[in-house]
């Protein structure tokens, strides 16, 4: 006996199964499918760029910052770039790897304790016009890293934008419409955005660090001053400011010795874009989805995947490489530590297949690749920079932009403002009343406030909320839980997610709930069936 | 080591057992909640927030409680009145119509709406719908924030929850328990209550009870937020949710799939490509909705009695604990099931509705083997049967 409304049965079919599928066409990401492919492979490299522009106004994968210009519309001429500017596709589709560009990877779907139905690992894609499922035996994730935004007074103005976000709108696809950037931050990846900046003729008006002295290499730092970039330390932002929703100045203000602000030494300088580039965080999502057993290492930028020295996650079929196995600024510098990693993991998927015996894999990988050491701590540079932005900023600035949640409306745990509601009980609650129920947890604080549910999916807050429950807690951000990550993990509209492939029995049985006859009858009827019929709905046309 | 007990201990800070608490706590008793993680983590702050369970003993009371529950516990729920049922198909419609006459037939009103109302009151319904049912009555609430409130609501009245803690044994003497063991030690109690969701079979076993249970998982995806309805309780084609007041489209229905008892570790709440199913029917139900995006998805577990009614009742031997699952349609009846609950540990029986239909008794024949006869079986359990490897 089956129960005919259950799953059972009606599991998912990808509608194609490969043997090894790259996510990201990074440097890692290339160098790991174009070895497995040299090693017998069949492989599909997926890269999402380019990006619609729908999902670039997200911020989603990167912080853009509206600071796209109107050719992002154009795909075509958009998907022409994104080859052109990435040379190294061409060896892998000389490798014989199949390349999807423009295709986003939404989830990875495994079994799990909770989920037994899934026949095989698989993965969600989607382009703009619709979404399928890919099996894999083994997955290569080389998704990169993402922007770690900090905010400001302004920062929800049209021109905040993160430091990858600027790099692809520069190098991929010479598409940034700013004239002249300030600069936040001067750690490698800082100065290295300044100088693409410089380089691709868009005006620095200024690197500005918190901290008494440039972080990153003197020798660039001195390089981009005598083009004439002003370097500006020891100071903060007091807020952006803009007669409209964008911003046209940004106005900074000197700290003292423990990062608060002098005031009356306010400086304004003028601009129509402001480029955090205080960090990158890696793009573990669909690794966490996967299974991969994550753990914080701050010097490489949070949240990592714990990898062998084959890339190969605590999950054997799930690999790792690149920036989202752990970005640090060193890596900027030598993008060869990233193909290395990409090599390793696909001589390593290669092994794990079968494709190669040890004595060959080894000889292709050569040593196993140690990225550049680094003594960064991260999140503890974050928390010098979010210490003065407050300080000179005040805690009515928005942590959370999608859904405007301000930093004291987190720390008081305040329900959103549109529930105008008000009561004592609720004004005694917030984090430190929390906290002696327990260690603070994000997902729960964004049940609550709803920092980080909005539709960038918490990529503009993630870590600035993490870092104030950990302020609130007394703790550090490696404390805080890692915040889970939902598929699908890009914003995809309902009838591009939509299955056209869906069995019949999946129409057939469905049920809002279980189906069972007795659940939902009026209990003076007892024992009377209400059965509900199942929902023959109208068939949407199929496209 | 022994801890700082409680005259009522209640193992599990779901909805069931948190609102008990808090009805027990603001009449005065010595409280105590315990939860293995975070309150409200599982099935009690991942469902679709209905509060329409006419049909239920507990839904009269249900109907009177939740109107006045922000401001009996002081803290927001979100509770919006009223329902819209939505139909695209005869039988869909049927389906609207069978469960609002049954309301009916307790005094509620409600009526029909056509084409045009439907869509005068959900723009963003199709020109294929053929009609609904308005609900004078009933509605929805933010299940994540009324779990908390009751939490909180609990605590202001001197309960205690607390969390991290994992139930391991419940001690007895003579007839009557009389401590529950946990990870941080073991805590006394006068009356225990077991509202622990899909475990709760475990306790009762404990118990030398047999409580049929079988788990189940089950799925929901939220849109980003679009122009507020005048209605957010809309669903239909086989979806129920809700739009919240943020805007959001949260939907969840379609097929569970059946599994194992989960031990008492927190499982990761795993989603499948069953949201690319509920993203079709959502858009089936929407059309002018299709285009706006899902920004989220998520699955919770749920626990089934074979006639998927709950179990609430206080137990003969031993005879001060009180057992409570409400069979996967716990959220929208908790107010009054917390009070049931409450009740039950105060006075021995329900005061204001007969739980007769409730009672575990009636399972007290049921074949061992009752789940593989109903089909309702985990997925690997099936392959296991299907390759005859018994």
């Amino acid at each position: 006996m089956i129960d005919a409304r259950s799953i059972a049965g009606k599991g998912p079919r990808p509608e194609r199964h490969v043997p090894l599928v790259v996510v990201g066409a990074g440097a890692a990401g290339v160098a790991a499918a174009v070895e497995a492919a040299r090693a017998g492979i069949e492989v599909l490299l997926i890269d999402e760029h380019p990006v619609d522009n729908d999902m670039m106004a997200m911020d989603v994968p990167l912080c853009f910052g509206q600071r796209m210009d109107a050719t992002v519309r154009n795909r075509a001429a958009m998907l022409e770039r994104v080859v052109e500017t990435n040379p190294a596709l061409a060896s892998a589709h000389d490798a014989g790897v199949d390349v999807q560009l423009g295709t986003y990877v939404w989830a990875a779907f495994v079994n799990s304790p909770t989920v037994q139905e899934i026949p095989g690992p698989m993965l969600g894609l989607a382009d703009d016009r619709r979404s399928w499922l890919v099996g894999y035996d083994r997955l290569i994730v080389a998704a990169g890293a993402r922007d770690v935004l900090l905010g400001f007074a302004g920062w929800e103005r049209a021109g905040t934008l993160g430091a990858s976000g600027a790099a692809a709108l520069l190098t991929r696809y010479h598409a940034l419409a700013a004239r002249r950037m300030v600069v936040i931050g001067s750690g490698p990846l800082a100065l290295h955005t300044a100088a693409l900046a410089v380089e691709h003729g868009v005006e620095v008006a200024g690197i500005v660090e918190v901290e008494p002295s440039i972080r990153g290499d003197a020798a660039t730092a001195k390089g981009l001053a005598a083009r004439g970039v002003p370097l500006i330390t020891g100071h903060t932002i007091r807020e952006a400011r803009g007669r409209t929703g964008e911003i046209e100045s940004l106005v900074l203000v000197p700290v003292d010795n423990d990062g608060r602000p002098i005031a009356g030494r306010e400086q304004e300088i003028v601009c129509d874009a402001v480029c955090v580039a205080v960090g990158l965080a890696p793009s573990v999502e669909l690794l966490h989805l996967a299974g991969a057993r994550l753990s914080f290492d701050g010097a490489l930028g949070g949240w990592v995947p714990e990898v062998d020295a084959w890339m190969a996650t605590s999950v054997p079929s799930v690999f790792a490489a690149g920036d989202c196995a752990g970005f640090q600024d060193g890596m900027l510098a030598s993008p060869e530590a990233a193909r290395a990693q990409g090599r390793a993991a696909g001589i390593g998927a290669a092994l794990s297949l079968g494709a190669l015996d040890r004595g060959e894999a080894e000889a292709r990988r050569g040593r196993p690749v140690a990225a550049p050491s680094t003594s960064v701590d991260a999140p503890a540079y974050w928390r010098g920079w979010l210490r003065s932005l407050i300080e000179a900023g005040g805690w009515e600035v928005n942590v959370c932009q999608c859904e405007e949640v301000t930093r004291r409306e987190l720390v008081e745990t305040k329900p959103p403002r549109y529930l105008k509601w008000d009561s004592p009980q609720m004004s005694a609650r917030d984090l430190a009343t929390l906290l002696r129920d327990g260690p603070l947890n994000q997902d729960q604080i964004k049940r609550l406030t709803r920092a980080g549910m909005g539709p960038c999916q918490s990529r503009r807050c993630r870590e600035q909320v993490g870092l104030l429950l950990a302020q609130a807690a007394g703790t550090t951000l490696d404390r805080i839980p890692l915040p889970t990550f939902r598929p699908p993990v890009r914003p995809l509209p309902l009838n591009v997610l939509w299955p056209a492939d869906e069995p019949a029995a999946m129409r057939e049985d469905w049920v809002s709930w279980f189906g069972i006859p007795t659940q939902f009858s009026p209990h003076w009827e007892a024992g009377m069936a209400a059965d509900e019929p199942t929902a023959q709905a109208r068939f949407i046309r199929e496209r | 080591m022994t801890q700082h007990g409680a005259a009522v201990v209640i193992v599990g800070g779901g909805v069931t057992g948190l609102c008990a608490g808090w009805w027990l706590a603001r009449a005065g008793v010595d409280v105590l909640v315990l939860d293995k993680g975070i309150v409200g983590w599982e099935a009690s702050g991942r469902n679709g927030g209905g509060a329409t369970h006419v049909y239920s003993p507990f839904g009269l009371e249900e109907q009177r409680l939740w109107p006045q529950m922000d401001e009996l516990l002081g803290y927001p729920t979100e509770y919006q009145p009223y329902r819209i049922g939505v139909a695209l198909s005869e039988a869909q419609l049927a389906l609207a119509r069978r469960s609002a006459e049954i309301a009916e037939g307790r005094g509620f009103r409600w009526e029909a709406l056509d084409r045009r109302q439907l869509k005068e009151l959900v723009p963003i319904v199709g020109d294929d719908v053929i009609g609904g049912t308005y609900l004078h009555f009933g509605g929805h609430a933010n299940p994540q924030r009324t779990v908390q409130a009751y939490a909180w609501a609990l605590q202001d009245h001197g309960g205690r929850i607390i969390q991290h803690t994992t139930v391991t044994g419940l001690a007895r003497r003579g007839g009557r328990v009389t401590a529950v063991e946990t990870s941080r030690g073991t805590f006394g109690a006068d009356v225990v209550v077991v509202a622990a969701g899909p475990q709760t079979g475990l306790f009762a076993e404990m118990l030398g009870v047999a409580l049929p249970l079988a788990p189940a998982r089950v799925e929901m995806i939220a849109t980003e937020p679009i122009p507020l309805m005048r209605v957010g309780g809309v669903a239909g084609n086989g979806l129920y949710g809700r739009q919240t007041l943020r805007g959001n489209l949260v939907y969840g229905g379609g097929p569970h799939e059946w599994i194992n008892v989960p031990d008492m570790a927190t499982p990761a709440h795993a989603s499948t490509p069953l949201v690319r199913n509920l993203a079709r029917r959502l858009a089936e139900l929407f059309p002018g909705a299709a285009h706006v995006r899902v920004i989220r998805a998520w699955s919770g577990l749920v626990e089934n009695t074979p006639d998927g009614l709950p179990v609430v009742d206080r137990l003969t031997d031993p005879d001060n604990v009180v057992i409570a699952t409400m069979s996967s349609v716990g959220f929208g009846l908790s107010p009054a099931v917390g009070r049931a609950v409450s009740d039950l540990v105060q006075h021995g029986r329900c005061t204001f509705a007969d739980l007769g239909a409730l009672a575990l008794s009636r399972f007290a024949d049921i074949a061992p083997d009752w789940r593989e006869r109903a089909g309702w079986v985990a997925t690997d359990s099936v392959a296991t049967i299907a390759g005859g490897d018994a």
